[in-house]
């Protein structure tokens, strides 16, 4: 559904420019949850954002269900990783899901109603007459889920989305995205520099290079679901994923032939 | 009945200064420099001699003051419409904020009793030419921060906002105005209090009412105390206009109080 064709992007030019994405082909299917990995500042802001249409990359394509991307599609909702900012603190939780329904053809009703089933689903129903400030770091960051799930959008681009929360709500917050996943079938790019994130949430982990960013690794995670905190990570092929990928982000080479 | 009290508290220096002054005045015995008691007096005769059925108000106080208070909201009504339009206009087009902005910072440079000759010569004296005098001269902090306000919306939120594909019109409304509001009001703000000079101004060159029109007559007919409490209803509506717009301004922006409290 998503075909990325050797995507480039330069930022600026003359002698302080950065090369910033070097030609990156991807391919991803219809639901599946691909998690990008990769060094900070490697480029995967600037990949997503080029997905997103938010960025005219210098080079390359992107299609999305078979349709160029040229300004930001309008069957795609993004997660930032900076909730506080992406959030509108002007409006109450269930103004800030349901504002974008407004393109969807929705009256006031259903506006409200569909935010409402989206606050549920993140546990949230309960706060929707509050404002973003008067909530946590993770349940704001799930407030920008259910904004993204009540949008219903054919493609969900997550950067970073846990970043910035403590290590228990990042767990939660992994399920969460694991469940909804699974209830609607959507398709998911999520970026991520955590290794361990990639493995224990994606159906394939696509490991990229320091800058210029390229993709090094492109590894299927085959691990038994449903998915669990402890298990899941105490899982041989688990703990082989991850060391695998980790020698990739850190640009090693495989030490045994097996894994590959 | 705690904050009254705290409130009264607080009020203590006004007696004193009153006091102080009272006692000096009577000292220097200054025809310009009437005891406060006298213009109190004075001020009583003015506003407050008229009709019981009118709730005692004269007639000065029924024709001047309305007028001043309507010509000063007038102005700042429409300095406060024109400066948030062209403010937010040229704070989101770098194209338009080239080639406006050298305009804007010639013409807020111009000082007010300029304008007034200005003014005068264009509308001849009236209603119209001192309205628009009153929101020439306040447009300017308005249009400055409402462009600085439009100009500084939070990246993330402009990009949230074209991922979720809200229209123009939403983003102005919904995105833009929000984000610049605390710096509009605090625009706004400043331009109340400038609105008020300028409606005395005004008044005291082109005008047959009004608070200015009468500070004038009193002036003229060397009644030093009639002068002194035009000064002190001027100051009065000052304060009244300043809480009346803080006390606005803490119900419209209170997302942005307590926002910058918990992050
Ligand atoms: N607008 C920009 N102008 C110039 N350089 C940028 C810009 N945005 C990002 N970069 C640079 O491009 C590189 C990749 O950035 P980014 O995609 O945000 O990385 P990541 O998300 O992987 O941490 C970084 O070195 C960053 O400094
Ligand atoms: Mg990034």
């Amino acid at each position: 559904m998503l075909e990325i064709t050797n995507l480039s992007h330069t930022y600026g030019n003359g002698p302080t420019a950065h090369n910033a994405l070097g030609g990156i082909d991807l391919k991803v299917a219809q639901g599946e949850l691909v998690c990008i990995v990769g060094p900070s500042g490697c480029g995967k802001s600037t990949l997503l954002r080029s997905i997103a249409g938010l960025l005219r990359p210098s080079g390359g394509q992107v299609t999305l269900n078979g349709a160029q991307v040229e300004q930001t599609p309008d069957n795609l909702a993004v997660v930032f990783q900076d909730y506080s900012r992406s959030l509108f603190p002007w409006m109450s939780v269930v103004d800030n899901v349901s504002l974008p329904l407004r393109r969807k053809g929705m009256d006031k009703r259903q506006r409200g109603q569909a935010a409402m089933e989206a606050l549920e689903e993140v546990g949230l129903d309960g706060a929707a007459a509050k404002y973003p400030w008067q909530l946590s770091g993770g349940m704001q960051q799930r407030v920008s889920i259910a904004r993204a799930l009540a949008y219903r959008p054919a493609l969900l681009l997550m950067d970073e989305p846990f970043g910035s929360v403590d290590a228990q709500t990042r767990e939660d917050l992994e399920d969460l995205t694991l469940r909804v996943r699974n209830l609607h079938n959507m398709t998911i790019v999520l970026i991520t520099h955590d290794i361990d994130e990639s493995v224990y949430v994606g159906d394939r982990v696509v490991v990229l290079s320091k800058a210029p960013a390229g993709i090094v690794g492109d590894l299927r995670v085959d691990l038994p679901g449903p998915r669990d905190q402890i298990t899941t990570r105490e899982h041989p092929d688990f703990v082989h994923l991850r060391a695998e990928v980790g020698r990739l982000v850190r640009g090693m080479r495989s030490p045994s032939p097996s894994a590959s | 009945m705690n904050g009254l009290l705290r409130g009264a508290v607080r009020l203590w220096p006004v007696p004193v200064v009153l006091l102080l002054w009272e006692l000096l005045t009577r000292g220097i015995e200054m025809l310009s420099f009437p005891p406060p008691s006298q213009i109190a007096t004075s001020m009583y005769t003015m506003w407050l001699t008229g009709p019981a059925e009118r709730l005692w108000l004269t007639d000065a106080a029924l024709t001047n003051i309305p007028v001043s208070v309507g010509r000063l909201l007038s102005g700042w009504v429409l300095a406060g419409v024109v400066g948030i339009v062209l403010g937010v206009a040229l704070g989101r087009s770098p194209l338009l904020f080239r080639f406006i902005d050298p305009l804007v910072q010639f013409a807020r440079a111009i000082p007010p009793p300029m304008l007034l000759a200005f003014f005068m010569a264009l509308f001849s004296i009236g209603p119209r030419m001192q309205i628009s005098f009153i929101a020439f001269g306040i447009v300017w902090p308005v249009l400055i921060n409402a462009s600085e306000g439009a100009r500084q919306v939070d990246r993330q939120h402009l990009d949230t906002a074209r991922v979720f594909g809200l229209s123009g019109g939403e983003r102005l409304f919904r995105i833009i105005l929000p984000s610049a509001m605390p710096k509009i009001f605090a625009g706004l703000r400043v331009s109340l209090s400038l609105a008020l000079i300028l409606m005395v101004l005004s008044e005291l060159v082109g005008s047959t009412d009004g608070i200015g029109f009468q500070l004038l007559d009193a002036q003229r007919s060397y009644d030093f105390s009639g002068v002194w409490g035009t000064i002190v209803v001027l100051g009065v509506l000052g304060y009244v206009f300043n809480s009346a717009f803080l006390a606005a301004e803490r119900r419209v922006l209170s997302w942005h109080r307590s926002a910058k409290q918990t992050t």
